[in-house]
C-alpha cells in the first residue's frame, strides 16, 4: 500500500504532466528509491494510482535496464563494456570483480552485499574504463580502486 | 579559438545563475522575446546553418519551421538528453557545467515555435545532471526566468525535467516521446512526423541538448557570425568527444570542418606509447569506421557523408594498431544486440545473429559460411525497420567487415589450420 506521504509525492509528480501516465517513469524511480526494487505489489499500486493496467506497468518495468525486480546488493557495480571502455581494459575489470566476489554478471552475493552488472555505454567514455558504483560514476578503473570500494562495504 | 558552447565551462560555480548572468546571460532570450518576431528568430537560425547535433544533422531552423501555426493544440519542445550513443558525453558537460545556457536556449526555441512547455529528457544514469538541472530550473522559477510572464514580458513557459530509465533506443526521437508518455520505448512509424503529431499527439519539436545550447549565441552575435565559424552548410562549432586510445581523452569544442587528424593528434594528444593509428569511429558507434588513411577528412556532416561515414553525435573513438578489428566489430555488434528494442523482427533477430556470428569468428569456432553470410544479414536489417537503429547496424557492422576483411578471413584460416 502506498503511504499518504508517498501519495502526496506522486500527486506533485503527476501535476507536472498533461497526462497522468507520463509520470510513470519518475514514479517508478521514486518507488525504487524507497524500496530498492519494484515488487509486483508496487506495480499494482502504481497502476491503480495512475489508472492504467498492471500489465502495462510491468511491461515498462521489464523494458528499462534501471528498474530492478530483485533486490540488488548494498554495493552494486555496473561496469560499462562498450567500445571506449573495452579498448581501455573493461574486460579485465569485469573479470576481476567476478573473480574476487565469485559473481557472474547479473548476480548478487548470498549475503546481499554485492551485485555485479555489465552495462552498455554510460556516457562517460573519457574516463574509461568506467562504472556506476550504486549511483556514482567511478572512472579510470583499476583493481586497486575496486579493492577499496569492496573494503569499504565489508 | 573562440569558445561558444563551452564558454563558461571551468569557471567556479559555472552552473549558478549569478555566474551565468555575468556573461550576457539571458540577454538573447530578452532580445528574442522583446525585439524579434518568432518568424525572425526562425529565419535567423535557418541562416546560421545550425544543424542537429544529436546525430542526424538536420537543419534546425527548417525543423522549427515545420510546426503548423494554425493548429490549435498546444505545442511542445522536447530536449533530447538521452545521450546513449557510445562515444558521446558532451551533453553531460553542458547539463552540469552550463545548464542555464540550455535553459536560455529552451526559452528562445519555445518562443520561436509558439510553445509554452518544454520537457528535458535526461538518461536515468545521469543522476548528477538531473539534480543539477532540477536545481537550476527551480532557481530560474524563483528568479522569474521561468513561469508566468518571464523577465517582465508577457511570455509564459514551463520546463519539466524528466528522467529516462536506461534504454539506448529512447534516444531515437519517437521512442523518446513514447517513453516520456510513460510507455516502453518503441519507435513510432512516421508519418505522422512529430512536428504534426508528437508528444500527447500535439505538434512537437525534438532537439538535442547541444543544438539548443547553440541558439542564444546566434541570437546575440548574428547568423552570419555563427555560419562563418563552421564550414559550408555546417554552421558553428561543435563539441567533439574523444575517447579510446588517445593520450588526452575528453571534450574539445572546435569548428565544424576541423580535420580528424588535427583532433586526434593536436587536441587529444595523439596515441599512447608511440603506437600507430589503426581505425577511428568518427561520430558515435553507429558511424561506419574509418581506416588510418582516411583521417584527413573534415569533421562535418557533409564531408563525412561524402566518404561513406557520418558525423553523428560527435563521438570519436580511436583504436591503435594493437586492436583486433574482429574483436572491435564483436563489441559493436554486441551493443546493438543488447539494445535492439525488439519491435521489428529484422532488427531483433538480425542483431543477435550478427553478434553470434562475429563472436564465433573471434573465438575461432566459425565456418566459412558464417563470414560469407554476414553482409547478407546486415543488409537485410538496414532499410527494413521502423527506425534508423537497423540502418546503424548495417552501416557500422558492415563497415568493419568490408574495411578489415582480411582480419575476418584470417580468423577462418587460423581455425582451418588448427584442425
Ligand atoms: C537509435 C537512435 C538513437 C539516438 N540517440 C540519440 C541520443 O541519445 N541523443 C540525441 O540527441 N539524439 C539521438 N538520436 C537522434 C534523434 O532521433 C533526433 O534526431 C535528435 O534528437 C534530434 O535533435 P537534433 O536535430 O537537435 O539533433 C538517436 C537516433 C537513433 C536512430
Ligand atoms: S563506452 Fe564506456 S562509458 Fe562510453
Amino acid at each position: 500500500m502506498l503511504t499518504s506521504d508517498f501519495l502526496q509525492e506522486l500527486d506533485k509528480l503527476t501535476a507536472k504532466y498533461e497526462k497522468k501516465q507520463a509520470a510513470l517513469l519518475p514514479a517508478l524511480h521514486a518507488i525504487q528509491e524507497k524500496q530498492g526494487l519494484i515488487t509486483p505489489q508496487a506495480e499494482a499500486d502504481i497502476a491503480q494510482y495512475l489508472g492504467i493496467p498492471v500489465v502495462h506497468v510491468h511491461e515498462v518495468v521489464s523494458f528499462y535496464h534501471l528498474f530492478h525486480q530483485t533486490q540488488k546488493g548494498k554495493c552494486h557495480f555496473s561496469v560499462c563494456q562498450t567500445t571506449s571502455c573495452a579498448l581501455r581494459g573493461a574486460e579485465d575489470i569485469i573479470e576481476y570483480i567476478g573473480k574476487i566476489l565469485d559473481l557472474k554478471p547479473g548476480e548478487t552475493t548470498a549475503d546481499g552485499k554485492f551485485s555485479l552488472s555489465v552495462v552498455e555505454c554510460l556516457g562517460a567514455c573519457e574516463m574509461a574504463p568506467v562504472m556506476q558504483h550504486n549511483k556514482d560514476y567511478v572512472g579510470c578503473l583499476t583493481k586497486e580502486k575496486i579493492n577499496e570500494l569492496i573494503k569499504k562495504t565489508v | 579559438m573562440e569558445k561558444v558552447i563551452t564558454r563558461n565551462f571551468g569557471k567556479a560555480n559555472s552552473h549558478r545563475l549569478e555566474v551565468y548572468l555575468q556573461n550576457k546571460g539571458y540577454e538573447a532570450a530578452r532580445r528574442a522575446i522583446t525585439q524579434m518576431t518568432p518568424v525572425q528568430v526562425i529565419d535567423e537560425i535557418k541562416k546560421s546553418n545550425l544543424r542537429g547535433l544529436g546525430g542526424a544533422g538536420f537543419p534546425t531552423g527548417n525543423k522549427w519551421g515545420f510546426i503548423p501555426k494554425a493548429n490549435p493544440k498546444p505545442k511542445y519542445l522536447v530536449i533530447n538528453g538521452d545521450e546513449g550513443e557510445p562515444g558521446t558525453f558532451k551533453d553531460r558537460y553542458i547539463l552540469e557545467q552550463d545548464p542555464h545556457a540550455l535553459l536560455e536556449g529552451i526559452i528562445v526555441t519555445c518562443y520561436a515555435i509558439g510553445s509554452h512547455k518544454a520537457y528535458v529528457y535526461i538518461r536515468g544514469e545521469y543522476v548528477k545532471s538531473l539534480q543539477t538541472l532540477q536545481g537550476v530550473v527551480d532557481e530560474a522559477y524563483k528568479q522569474g526566468f521561468l513561469g508566468k510572464g518571464i523577465m517582465g514580458t508577457t511570455f509564459d513557459i514551463d520546463v519539466v525535467v524528466h528522467p529516462g530509465a536506461g534504454a539506448y533506443i529512447c534516444g531515437e526521437e519517437t521512442a523518446l516521446l513514447e517513453s516520456l508518455e510513460g510507455k516502453k520505448g518503441f519507435p513510432r512509424l512516421k508519418p505522422p512526423f512529430p512536428a504534426v503529431a508528437g508528444l500527447f499527439g500535439c505538434p512537437t519539436v525534438i532537439n538535442n541538448v547541444e543544438t539548443v545550447t547553440c541558439v542564444p549565441p546566434i541570437i546575440l552575435n548574428g547568423a552570419e557570425w555563427f555560419a562563418k565559424l563552421g564550414s559550408g552548410k555546417n554552421g558553428g562549432n561543435r563539441i567533439f568527444c574523444v575517447s579510446g586510445h588517445v593520450n588526452k581523452p575528453g571534450i574539445y569544442e572546435l569548428p565544424n570542418g576541423t580535420t580528424l587528424r588535427e583532433i586526434i593528434y593536436e587536441h587529444a594528444g595523439g596515441i599512447p606509447n608511440g603506437r600507430k593509428l589503426k581505425a577511428v569511429i568518427p561520430g558515435g558507434i553507429s558511424a561506419p569506421v574509418l581506416t588510418a588513411d582516411e583521417i584527413d577528412v573534415k569533421m562535418d556532416f557533409d564531408s563525412l557523408k561524402a566518404i561513406g561515414s557520418m558525423a553523428g553525435s560527435g563521438g570519436i573513438i580511436v583504436m591503435d594498431e594493437t586492436t583486433d578489428m574482429v574483436w572491435a566489430a564483436m563489441i559493436v555488434a554486441r551493443f546493438f544486440a543488447q539494445e535492439s528494442c525488439g519491435q521489428c523482427t529484422p532488427c531483433r533477430e538480425g542483431s543477435g545473429w550478427v553478434y553470434r556470428n562475429i563472436k564465433k569468428l573471434y573465438h575461432g569456432t566459425a565456418r566459412p559460411h558464417d563470414l560469407a553470410n554476414l553482409p547478407g544479414i546486415v543488409n537485410n536489417i538496414g532499410g527494413n525497420t521502423i527506425c534508423a537503429f537497423g540502418d546503424a547496424v548495417m552501416m557500422s557492422v558492415g563497415s568493419y567487415v568490408s574495411k578489415f576483411r582480411s582480419e575476418f578471413e584470417h580468423k577462418i584460416k587460423e581455425r582451418v589450420c588448427q584442425i
